[in-house]
């Protein structure tokens, strides 16, 4: 426990002192993270799941905090929250079934569970039935009771605890926090690895000659456009370098490395030069559950450019960047203002200052955002590791990879802290 | 605040006036021989109707087949009687009242004269931000040239020998009663009637008798050539042209040839040998821009520097223009045109015409290849072509007669006229018009440093207007900063934002106001790059767009795009960001082929953007830029020339007359005009409420003056 902590006091520090770049590497260490916690977890015997979910709820919590921004923090909080979930879920319905199946070939091995034996083997079989299933036609028909049945199994409560005092019940728990870190590596590995099938999609997109304008940097974009390139696709590329970072430099000299015709342009010469681009592709910080995108600075001018000119605009994004969260005013308050020496040198314009007169304000602002809210009617595809989608269905596809408890419990927590 | 409500009142009424004007019926005392048409214009208002040109949003009226005669009477050739007989005695009736009211002007005329003279000098003494707009005395320069000094009301353009004869029929008219014409009055109408005549059965469609007219004076005059242009003002007031012939010709000529393409091998081939400036071209070319010179910059400098004294034929101060231009030194169209035209002024100063030549050709050919060096330098800005052809229209204009010495002075005093009239009075109505699109509270946002948009800050600030301005820079050139430190100095509240950031700037803006390099007769506003963004976002945001230009930098060319026709920057430029050492990433790799550096210099903002474009003429929208053109576009400077007393007292001596908008007490040089563009109100402190045919209203400090006409 206390060597967790210190973990994730480090990486609490990591967050706030912004040494962090990037949403992919956020979301790895943050599973990474997570999962060292809920391996250092002592389980109690009931209640498991719970456990583990307070335990990383708690350190989310911290860590969201840390850095609210970074949206992709709580996506993985969320996405962890939701294996555990997962994970006890198909273990009960596992044991319910098997429950099932005992009871109904043999009734005198179940004697430990004399507490349940109130219940019915039927309604049993409900609950199993309408865990495993989505409800049916019959089911939605039927009266109230068998589907207030099903919270209470559904719930990772001690409904599944109070069956599980079983022999079985070590092994039950050692599988659970098993299968739990079995999910988050592979979770892990999805987010190391999402370059790669996002760019396996890249020649269904790209054709010969196209010419193709992307803002900035990203890796995943960078991937993209290799990916076609070493399928023989010849195309060229403009990058807008993506002031105040440039790093669009980074990109282009990764680019040309790879042997693709590159041109860099200024972010002011977009609109200038994006009626002869045929697609934008661009990577995204997150992905929000309305279909728009928080994006490095600068974009919504380059979806702006390419709706005016009827130019596909589209976003790359793996998973770990879909948020459930619904934006509101997301210019503002889900942007960060980054250092204005990065527009103005330290005492640039110390010399026209007058502290000494005036009302006290100062004359001069400097304003440096370091994102942006493209908003999804700009947006013509998402590129995401499970395929092509439109901005209207993110809401769906989000879905599947968070519970809806999560979301709520999320900021209750937040509120009674 | 008192010169935004007097602004106020110049720009209102005079929408409502031009309005007015074009229906108006006729006054049954002045017209008795006319049938009470109320379509036809009246004749005043057809008199008038030459001098709209000068408001900035009006229409022309309504021509119709019957009332083009009748237009005759107020142009300058209205001595000469039109063909149609009971037209003649009308329009020769009305003109020779006009005339005698002028010659014995009545005891109100008087009145205002004696005030005259006081408002002017409470002028001179105003605090208006240009300074009291008088004319500089180079202005006065045309009166040198001796015939057209004697012009009075000429808004149709007419060269200097035939303006002598109107005024010598003016004369003639004005002392005994009316129809009396001398003989080469005489002559003249026949001609004009022949013309006419001759004009309407080549093409059986009605030709409005003015171009006949004007065309049959151009023949009769002593060198027809230089007439071009302005017998073009006429053209244009006067719509359908028809098939005359040299108005085919002139429209033709209007065509903008096209542009040196640099994809096209021979002709750049060509273009190097001429040129005094080698440049090394770019290695790595952009293929898109294959049709723009693309050349490494930084090269060129220090060999024309050694060059010096090897380069006799460019004179010294265009030679430092150039590399000015080279250097980046003057940069912004108003200042680079500046710069030019006043390097102009020095070598015609020392200019000489050599043996057997004659001075216009030879000084044409010099100003060629001076441009052409220029252009070597840094390619054209469009305001700077159009003051070129300025210059080249006037040195066409010079008359053979004319010594040396006096057309040198001609000409230089010409090019003072366009730089302050173009260009700084220009910029100061500008100011006017735009001051009054500001207001408390305003957080107006401005990209770049554009040096119109510089002047409106300022004066709002002067006016105590409490705003803010969010200024908006980009990279390579970052001049946002330098008019960051010029407003901070000035004490403006400023923000400083780079250009991605214009999304979450634009929230809090309530006004964009824009500089431009041109404006193109589609309505597209050519400015620095980026502009284009700029605009974009903020319709996005249903934010108004104001564009400021003057009207010299139109252009009758269109764009679509900003990839036919750019200029491209030094691509160096690009790959390194000074000040930032952590940004070397492509340290090196400039060389590899694959790369390829674009720095941008224009971009064409869609006029669909464009809210409002706030000229010398007024506020208009960017659907009117090709009306501005062509209605104003060429012999405007004649306007100022002929009609403005304050350029040319004793000009026109005792005449009371009006063109429409534009009401003359010239023995006290008291302009009433209020949209007339570079004679601001505030420097005569008259309103100019009511006009009709008889009376003007005139508000001077609070009292309401009626004056007769």
């Amino acid at each position: 426990m206390p060597d967790t902590q210190v973990l994730v006091n480090d990486f609490l520090n990591k967050l706030k002192k912004r040494k962090i770049e990037g949403s992919q590497a956020t979301a790895r260490q943050t599973a990474e993270l997570l999962r060292s916690v809920i391996s250092q977890q002592r389980v109690p015997y009931t209640n498991q799941a719970g456990a583990l979910i307070d335990a990383v709820k708690a350190v989310g919590e911290q860590l969201i905090a840390a850095n609210p921004v970074e949206l992709a923090v709580g996506n993985i909080v969320r996405r962890v929250l939701h294996i555990i979930r997962e994970e006890d879920l198909s273990l009960t319905t596992a044991a319910i079934g098997g429950l099932n199946l005992s009871a109904v070939s043999d009734d005198e091995n179940d004697d430990d569970r004399d507490g349940d034996s109130t219940l019915s083997a039927a309604a049993v079989a409900a609950a199993a039935r309408s865990t495993l299933r989505p409800p049916s036609l019959q089911t939605l028909l039927e009266d109230t009771p068998v589907s207030a049945a099903v919270p209470q199994t559904s719930s990772s409560g001690g409904d599944s605890e109070g069956k599980s005092k079983s022999a079985d019940k070590s092994s039950r728990s050692r599988k659970l926090k098993h299968d739990v870190i079995e999910a988050v590596n592979e979770l892990i590995q999805d987010i190391v690895t999402c370059h790669e099938q996002i760019a396996e999609q890249a020649v269904e997109h790209i054709h010969q000659n196209e010419v193709i304008l992307t803002l900035g940097s990203s890796r995943t974009v960078l991937e993209f456009l290799f990916a076609a390139k070493e399928k023989k696709r010849s195309f060229r590329v403009f990058v807008a370098e993506g002031a105040p970072r440039y790093q669009g430099h980074l990109l282009a000299k990764e680019l040309v490395a790879r042997g693709l015709q590159t041109t860099l342009i200024t972010d002011s010469a977009v609109f200038a030069m994006i009626s002869r681009v045929n697609m934008v592709i661009v990577g995204a910080h997150a992905v929000m559950a309305n279909g728009g995108v928080i994006a490095p600075v600068g974009m919504n001018l380059v979806a702006l450019a390419a709706q005016k000119h009827a130019v596909p605009f589209v976003v790359l994004a793996g998973s770990h960047k879909l948020c459930p969260l619904y934006p509101h005013n997301p210019e503002v308050l889900l942007n960060e203002l980054r250092s204005p020496s990065e527009l103005l040198d330290f005492g640039e314009f110390s010399d026209c200052m007058d502290f000494g007169s005036g009302s006290g304000s100062p004359l001069l602002h400097v304003v440096n955002p370091a994102f942006d809210y493209v908003p999804p009617k700009l947006v013509s595809l998402f590129i995401t590791d499970t395929g092509g989608h439109n901005p209207s269905y993110m809401y769906r596809l989000i879905a599947d990879y968070y519970s809806a408890d999560d979301l709520v419990v999320q900021r209750r927590a937040t509120a009674g802290n | 605040m008192d010169s935004r409500r007097s602004s106020r009142a110049v720009i209102d009424p005079k929408v409502r006036q031009v309005g007015f004007f074009t229906s108006a019926p006729l006054p049954p005392d002045r017209t008795q021989s006319d049938p009470p048409d109320p379509i036809r214009s009246p004749p005043l208002a057809d008199a008038s109707s030459p001098g709209n040109s000068l408001s900035p949003v009006m229409i022309p009226p309504p021509r119709h087949p019957s009332d083009s005669l009748l237009r005759l009477p107020h142009s300058p050739s209205d001595a000469f009687p039109p063909p149609s007989p009971t037209t003649t005695t009308t329009s020769l009736g009305d003109f020779s009242d006009d005339v005698t009211a002028a010659s014995s002007p009545p005891p109100a005329a008087a009145r205002v004269r004696g005030r005259g003279s006081s408002v002017k000098q409470q002028g001179a003494a105003s605090s208006f931000p240009g300074g009291g707009f008088e004319v500089p005395p180079s202005v006065k320069a045309p009166s040198s040239v001796p015939a057209s000094g004697l012009t009075t009301v000429s808004v149709v353009k007419l060269p200097p020998g035939i303006s002598v004869e109107v005024q010598s029929d003016r004369a003639l008219n004005s002392k005994p009663l009316k129809e009396k014409t001398s003989k080469a009055e005489r002559r003249a109408i026949q001609e004009a009637q022949r013309a006419a005549k001759a004009a309407a059965k080549a093409e059986g469609i009605k030709t409005p008798a003015v171009t006949a007219l004007a065309n049959a004076k151009s023949a009769k005059s002593t060198k027809p050539s230089p007439q071009r242009n302005d017998s073009a003002v006429v053209v244009a007031a006067s719509e359908k042209k028809g098939g005359d012939r040299s108005v085919e010709k002139d429209r033709k000529k209007d065509v903008p040839h096209p542009r040196m393409q640099y994809d096209d091998k021979s002709r750049v081939q060509k273009l190097k040998k001429r040129s005094v400036v080698k440049p090394t071209e770019a290695r790595n070319r952009v293929e898109l821009f294959r049709h723009l010179p693309q050349y490494e910059h930084g090269t060129q400098l220090p060999v024309l520097q050694s060059k010096f004294f090897q380069l006799d034929t460019l004179h010294p101060a265009v030679y430092k223009v150039g590399l000015q231009y080279l250097s980046g030194d003057i940069c912004g169209g108003n200042a680079r045109c500046i710069a030019m035209l006043q390097a102009f002024q020095e070598a015609i100063r020392d200019y000489s015409t050599p043996p057997a030549k004659t001075l216009s050709r030879d000084l044409t050919a010099k100003i060629s290849s001076y441009v052409s060096f220029l252009i070597d330098c840094r390619p054209l800005s469009v305001s700077m072509g159009n003051a070129i052809r300025f210059l080249k229209s006037q040195i066409a204009k010079i008359p053979i007669s004319l010594s040396e010495s006096e057309a040198k002075a001609t000409l230089h005093s010409d090019i003072e006229r366009f730089i302050n009239e173009k260009i700084i009075l220009a910029d100061r109505v500008i100011v006017k018009h735009a001051v009054t699109k500001i207001r408390d509270g305003d957080v107006l946002l401005t990209y770049g440093s554009s040096s119109a948009v510089e002047m409106i800050l300022q004066h709002a600030h002067e006016l105590g207007k409490q705003f803010r301005v969010v200024i908006v820079d980009s990279r390579p050139k970052h001049e946002g900063k330098l008019l960051l430190r010029r407003l901070v100095r000035k004490g403006l509240s400023c923000t400083y934002t780079h250009i991605n950031a214009i999304s979450y700037i634009m929230h809090e803006v309530t006004r964009v106001f824009l500089g431009a390099s041109s404006v193109l007769s589609n309505g597209t506003v050519y400015s620095r790059v980026g502009t284009a963004c700029v605009a974009m976002v903020a319709y996005g945001f249903h934010i108004p767009v104001l564009v400021c230009c003057e009207a010299y930098k139109f252009h009758e060319r269109v764009q679509l795009d900003s990839i036919c026709s750019n200029e491209l920057g030094d691509p160096d430029s690009i790959s390194k960001v000074p000040g930032r050492e952590d940004i070397n990433h492509l340290d090196g790799w400039d060389k590899s082929e694959n790369l390829q550096l674009l720095n941008l210099i224009y971009d064409a903002t869609p006029s669909d953007y464009v809210s409002l474009i706030i000229t010398d003429y007024g506020m208009i929208p960017p659907t009117s830029v090709p009306v501005i053109v062509r209605e104003y576009g060429r012999g405007q400077l004649w306007i100022y020339e002929e009609c403005d007393p304050l350029a040319s007292p004793g000009r026109c001596s005792d005449a009371v007359f009006f063109v429409d908008g534009l009401i003359f007490y010239p023995s006290q040089h008291l302009v009433l005009s209020f949209w007339f563009p570079d004679r601001p109100p505030s420097g005569l402190n008259n309103d100019l409420l009511e006009r009709s045919d008889n009376f003007v209203t005139v508000a001077e400090n609070g009292n309401f003056t009626n004056f007769e006409l």
